[in-house]
């Protein structure tokens, strides 16, 4: 695709100082779906003092919970889900090493300043595509919390996933920059990004 | 008298599965439309990339049978149900639970319905919200909504002044709106409801998102203009797509109260209906 650039995870501190907000991304490589009831878990495991049960330095966790596979299909529909909703928890597993995350909507101020403390991305994918996004997932499989159903930490193995960097290692805020300039906020940011 | 009619729960429970897996993999024709709309109307490339992948999503999962959206939402009926009807059978509510669990379960859909305290999975997407009302004749209408996570979130009810007036309502619904931002999946449909009681303008506002996407209000001329006044101030100030419709409803309230309640739906705007 046009203006794409690919990148391959893990993220390391110089890839992510190279991503700024509202750079386009076809993104592929390993990440790690986790959202609501997950991160409550990887904070208590945390707090205390044991191992996460993925290793998260230089990790991209996406915030999804997919449907379920058919037979013989990889994994059901996927995509976004809303990512303030894990910004009490983004700064300390950024603090272990997390460097990206991949959801949709804003971040709090205190998750954009984790981000340049950490040097941190994140990118906003569509929502309400999931059924091509899931073509972009070539394996899944299982790593913690089975018993969460649709909230279980899969390891993902994608291929060129189309995002856009709304946050950088700078501290740049693609929806806040779209806003005073007056211009959209809709498409869940991937429009904000645009020409 | 009228002559009561007879209807096997198990008609209802085959009706809602139906309607249930119709919906997550189908997207209507109204939506199909209201998007192909905002698609013409989108000025800039990368919006209307955007608004083009979601016109082939909604063609892939039809062809795949794949939900449009891993968020195949919380099951929410309205019901109305004839006073001539006699349900054999399974309790009605039971009949509709069943008709959910297998859609849900056959269909591959996300079951994301727990617990709220210990956030347990029920594991298979029930309990739903059924709504029931009791209206005229022997005839079952059923109306099914797989209702997101997301876009509820960014929902709301505010008691207004009395006083408030049009503009106030006006300038409130524009505000939840855009204070919403990009955290719901746009281009949104914004069901409103105005006055009843608090519970009632939630209801009034859910039940305006069952209408055709576009579709504006047919019985007050009033609220049809408030429809067009919010969806181009919204479209205006959060971008030439934010929204594809505003819906609006409207019940009489308390002389102390002016309720106006704001429920957003994501463009994957998944409704159907059936009568038996």
């Amino acid at each position: 695709m046009q203006n794409y650039r690919s990148i391959k995870t893990p993220l390391t501190d110089e890839l992510c100082a190279s991503l700024h907000a509202g750079d386009m991304i076809l993104l592929s490589g390993e990440v790690f779906t986790a959202r609501d009831a997950a991160h409550r878990r990887l904070e208590e495991t945390l707090r205390r003092g044991e191992a996460l049960p993925f290793d998260v330095r230089g990790a991209v966790i996406f915030y999804a919970g997919p449907a379920p596979a058919r037979p013989g299909r990889i994994i059901g529909s996927i995509g976004p889900t809303t990512s303030y909703r894990m910004d009490p928890f983004a700064p300390l597993l950024m603090e272990q090493g997390l460097k990206g995350m991949i959801g949709k909507g804003k971040r709090s101020p205190e998750v954009v300043a984790a981000m340049k403390r950490y040097r941190a991305v994140y990118f906003g994918a569509i929502g309400g595509i999931a059924a091509l996004t899931a073509r972009c997932v070539r394996n899944a499989e299982t790593v913690a919390y089975a018993d969460l159903g649709p909230e279980a930490i899969l390891r993902l193995e994608l291929v060129d996933l189309p995002v856009v960097v709304v946050n950088d290692v700078e501290g740049r805020d693609l929806y806040e920059e779209a806003r005073k300039h007056g211009s959209v906020q809709n498409h869940n940011g991937q429009a904000a990004a645009n020409d | 008298m009228s002559p009561i009619r007879e209807i096997d729960s198990k008609i209802i429970t085959a009706t809602v599965k139906r309607l249930f897996v119709e919906a997550n993999t189908c997207l209507g024709a109204d939506v199909l439309a209201a998007l192909q709309i905002s698609l013409d109307r989108e000025e800039s490339a990368l919006g209307r990339q955007v608004l083009a992948r979601m016109l082939e999503n909604a063609a892939v999962a039809k062809e795949e049978s794949s939900p449009i959206c891993q968020d195949t939402g919380l099951a929410v009926l309205f019901v109305e149900l004839g006073q001539d009807v006699h349900v054999a059978g399974d309790l009605l509510n039971a009949a509709i639970e069943e008709g959910v669990r297998q859609a849900y379960d056959e269909g591959y859909f996300r079951k994301s319905v727990c617990d709220p305290l210990t956030r347990a999975n029920t594991g298979d997407n029930t309990p739903a919200v059924i709504h029931v009302e009791i209206t005229a004749g022997d005839r079952i209408r059923l109306a099914v909504m797989p209702k997101g996570g997301g876009s509820e979130n960014m929902s709301s009810v505010t008691m207004l002044l009395p006083t408030a007036g049009r503009e106030g309502i006006r300038r409130h619904i524009v505000e939840a709106v855009l204070k919403a931002g990009p955290n719901p999946c746009h281009p949104v449909i914004v069901g409103v409801g105005i006055g009843g009681s608090i519970e009632e303008s939630l209801l009034l506002a859910k039940k305006a998102l069952l209408r055709p996407v576009g579709q504006k209000n047919s019985r007050d001329e009033r609220l049809a203009d408030l429809e067009q006044i919010i969806l181009a101030d919204v479209n205006r100030l959060g971008g030439s797509v934010s929204a594809m419709a505003v819906h609006v409803e409207m019940k009489p309230c308390h002389i102390a109260s002016l309720p106006v309640a704001v429920n957003i739906q994501c463009h994957v705007a998944r409704h159907g209906e059936a009568i038996i």
